[in-house]
């Protein structure tokens, strides 16, 4: 399957599109409605942002992959970008590779095509997408150019329609003038100098989702118990707590935004010690600001869950755009001896399940939870199959009231013990983040420390993760272990892989913390070589994996940083040169 | 047998068996006693009451009561407060600390919780001095005032937390003197029955970094006004006054924060957005 484009005899099983223009132009609008139309159809699709850095009024493009089967990151290349206009539109051209096949369609009203869009070859179509527009009395050139790339793909008139009757409920003159902007767009896509039909759908579309990554990591926190949400705006996670504010209200909780990350760790621990499961969600730059009172609640045996939505770092980096560098802060971040439960979804519907995990976790842990989310899921749409209900069973183990000579960090068997919630009579006591004895009453004695110390660590290993802890797929000699958003790229790579006859393993760790060594141990028995692969600079992960397990197979590294998204073919390559060292 | 009596409370009802850290003479000790005071009039069962703090000789308090405590991080008192109430309207909630906690490392949160009005009582316990870490200066402090930490002084004007509680939107704004122990207590017991967020500023003198604050018993008097509702009174009040009047000076009747809690839908209900 290694070829330029996916289109066989019988249409073509994936499309690539770019819609792109500034800020005000719709391609945002258009790209959602494209997807949209896409799902309706009953293809699976995903539709990944990208823009400068202006607040309103930027150069903008919405990058969809539309295709017959499920699709869980970007193809290498696109076979089609339209630009509304041309306004510092190069700067996408690393983000959308072009290449001979592709074309580059723009209305030549706005001037030429841009040189750097064009060096690989594509072939530029001229297009007077404003003219066109301009025909229809109340047109937009975005709803032109959604036909005009709906056109492109095959994706059928009506599927079109109701995609645009759905965003636009006013209905009225701005609504016909949409679908006949867009009908105009899709009979001028028959003039295009070749198109890209899709295949005919597979499956039925009922049943599947049309869902962000953040919204999804939302539901699955409100699935998990979460009824108290504190946090602060920040990019790349604003639109989690965006879907959550109205989403609480419904389920009966609250979300409060804070002054700042401070005050949401520290409300979320407040509300906690009350018996809400609380959570707040930030990426790095507030994760940085939390370290201090996530050790608080690690030393009081506060469940929280924190979910970060990794984008670039170090300090504001760049805050639209994704990496997995937050490895070492999410492990290591805080002072002191301080275990804590991490774990990293690996794909968009996974949001859901490793989010709601992390709450059980969490809360029957009583210790904090770091879900390791990142932008290319937070802030991507996709269509996917509806996530598996996951039966997380584990609730806070609470005290009874007046239990006689009550111990709120009595050294039990297990390292859990019994959490007073506030009310409950007979068993007051004040949580602290000063070591303490078993009552909780502030100790600086060595022996309480040690005994405190032991019984935090040993709480962790006292569950059975299950089969959850990892994605082990495939079989051989060979692995590649990762992690998260890198995942989807390496699967595809995998199945590409196969057609050059090579078989591996995936391993895909969920759980980072605590770590699961006879796990992972069994998962690579027989492994004789293992390629790491994950998205920073430093090799955060494979340093983690370095420091934590015995690793018997001999570990490759393959690393790199964001933003730019990892490609099935830039995978496939490193997997075949590795497995023939 | 006559009908079962009313569960009396007392202040030894609130107070733990824990010791204090704080030194023989501390007016930290007068401020507890006056919350125990305060409860045990108002007959709150210590365990719908929690004491929140951060850090500090006075963020020590949560586990001197018998009540429910949560001693936090340095500066962090008012968001775990504010968080513990809206997730739990039920319980009484007293935030507590000192004046480096509460107006320096945690003087945004200052701002903010006087804003947002949740139902709650913050006392603080300004001694104008970290005691903690043995005598550096405050925001409160004068800036003359000379540690090893600020030679000669800082030489920067005083923070006025009343005159910014009133700004920021504070509901109620009081000052007591730990040295009436018995005053404190009636102060306190208002400030917990008014709705919203009510600001005790307590004068409670740190006999070992600031003996000369033993003078503040002859300092302070009650303040010779009645309380107004009137923030351009209260702020001309506030703004003149010499620090040591001690009374209610501002009691206001904004709403406080109280987010609606009422579950309408079950969780499932969410995806049916997304669904196709």
């Amino acid at each position: 399957m290694n070829t330029a484009t996916s289109k066989t005899a019988g249409g073509a099983t994936s499309v690539s599109l770019a819609l792109a223009g500034s800020g005000g132009a719709g391609v945002m609008t258009a790209g959602n409605m494209l997807l949209e139309a896409a799902a309706q159809a009953g293809y699976f699709g995903l539709m990944t942002r990208t823009s400068g850095p202006q607040i309103r009024g930027g150069e903008a493009a919405a990058m969809l992959r539309i295709a017959t089967y499920a699709v869980e990151g970007p193809d290498d290349r696109f076979d089609a970008l339209l630009a509304v206009d041309w306004q510092n539109i190069a700067r996408f051209s690393a983000e959308i590779p072009l290449d001979a096949q592709s074309l580059l369609i723009g209305d030549p009203a706005q001037g030429a095509a841009p040189e750097a869009l064009l060096e690989r070859g594509a072939q530029s179509v001229p297009l007077a997408l404003k003219a066109l527009a301009k025909s229809i009395k109340g047109g937009w050139p975005n709803m032109v150019a959604l036909g005009l790339l709906a056109g492109f793909a095959g994706i059928p008139d009506d599927a079109v329609i109701a995609a645009i009757r759905k965003s636009m409920k006013k209905g009225g003159d701005a609504l016909a003038a949409s679908i006949a902007a867009a009908q105009l767009g899709m009979a001028e896509a028959q003039r295009l100098p070749h198109r890209m039909p899709l295949a005919p759908p597979q499956g039925r579309r009922s049943g599947r989702w049309l869902v962000t990554g953040n919204q999804a990591a939302g539901y699955g926190a409100i699935r998990g118990g979460i009824r108290f949400v504190a946090a602060y705006p920040i990019t790349p996670a604003t639109e989690l707590l965006e879907w959550m504010a109205p989403a609480l209200t419904r389920v009966g909780g609250t979300l409060v935004q804070a002054e700042d990350e401070l005050a949401s760790i520290n409300m979320i621990l407040g509300a906690s010690y009350g018996g809400a499961p609380s959570l707040t969600a930030t990426s790095g730059p507030g994760l940085s600001l939390m370290s201090e009172a996530l050790g608080l609640g690690v030393a009081a045996e506060l469940p929280l869950v924190v979910v970060d939505v990794m984008r670039t770092g170090p300090s504001t980096g760049i805050a639209t755009k994704t990496e997995q560098s937050d490895v070492n802060i999410a492990l290591y971040g805080m002072h002191g001896d301080a275990p804590h439960i991490v774990v990293a979804p690996n794909s968009i519907g996974d949001c859901v399940r490793a989010t709601q995990w992390a709450v059980t976790l969490a809360e029957s842990l009583q210790t904090p939870a770091i879900v390791l989310s990142d932008q290319s899921f937070g802030q991507a749409r996709a269509v996917i199959e509806r996530p598996a209900d996951l039966a997380f069973t584990g609730r806070r183990k609470l005290a009874d009231a007046n239990t006689k000579d009550y111990k709120r960090y009595a050294l039990t068997e297990s390292g859990v013990s019994p959490m007073a919630i506030p009310g409950t009579p007979g068993v007051t006591y004040t949580a602290d983040g000063l070591e303490h004895s078993e009552r909780g009453t502030p100790s600086s004695q060595a022996s309480d420390h040690l005994a405190q110390l032991d019984k935090r660590q040993r709480k962790l290993a006292s569950i059975d993760y299950g089969d959850y802890w990892a994605d082990v797929e495939g079989d051989g000699e060979l692995a590649v272990i990762t992690f998260g958003s890198c995942t989807g790229p390496v699967r595809e790579a995998f199945a590409r892989a196969r057609a050059d006859g090579l078989t591996a393993r995936l391993v895909s760790l969920r759980l980072l913390s605590p770590v699961q060594p006879e796990k992972l141990a069994k998962a690579l028995a027989g492994v004789k070589r293992a390629l790491v692969i994950e998205q920073n600079h430093s090799a955060q992960f494979l340093r983690y994996l370095r420091a934590e397990y015995d690793i018997a197979p001999k570990l490759t590294s393959f690393h790199r940083p964001g933003p730019l998204p990892f490609r099935p073919e830039e995978i496939r390559h490193r997997l075949i040169d590795w497995s023939r060292l | 047998m006559t009908a079962v009596a009313a569960v009396a409370f007392t202040p030894q009802s609130y107070k733990s068996d824990v010791k204090p850290v704080w030194c023989p003479g501390c007016g930290d000790f007068s401020v507890l006693s006056a919350v125990t005071k305060a409860l045990a009039k108002l007959e709150l069962p210590p365990e719908q009451v929690a004491v929140v703090s951060g850090i500090g000789c006075s963020s020590r308090m949560p586990a001197y009561t018998n009540c429910y405590g949560f001693h936090g991080v340095h500066g962090r008192a008012l968001p775990a407060a504010t968080g513990l109430k809206v997730a739990r309207p039920d319980l009484t909630v007293i935030a507590a600390g000192g004046d480096g906690d509460g107006y320096s490392i945690g003087g945004n949160h200052f701002l903010h919780a006087c804003r947002r009005n949740v139902d709650m009582v913050y006392i603080v316990m300004d001694n104008r001095v970290y005691g903690m870490t043995k005598g550096q200066p405050s925001p409160t402090t004068e800036p003359d005032w000379d540690s090893k930490l600020s030679p000669h002084g800082t030489g920067l004007r005083e923070f006025y937390p009343l005159v910014i509680a009133l700004a920021s939107g504070a509901n109620f704004i009081a000052r007591a003197f730990a040295g009436d122990p018995n005053g404190c207590a009636e102060l306190i017991g208002q400030a917990i029955r008014t709705p919203g967020f009510s600001f005790i500023e307590v004068l409670s003198p740190c006999v070992t970094f600031r003996p000369e604050q033993r003078d503040w018993k002859a300092m302070a008097h009650p303040a010779a006004v009645t309380p107004t509702d009137d923030p351009a009174r209260a702020a001309r009040r506030l703004m003149t006054d010499d620090g040591f009047n001690i009374g209610v000076l501002y009691a206001g009747s904004r709403s406080p924060y109280r987010p609606q809690q009422a579950p309408r839908v079950k969780p499932a209900e969410l995806e049916k957005e997304f669904a196709l």
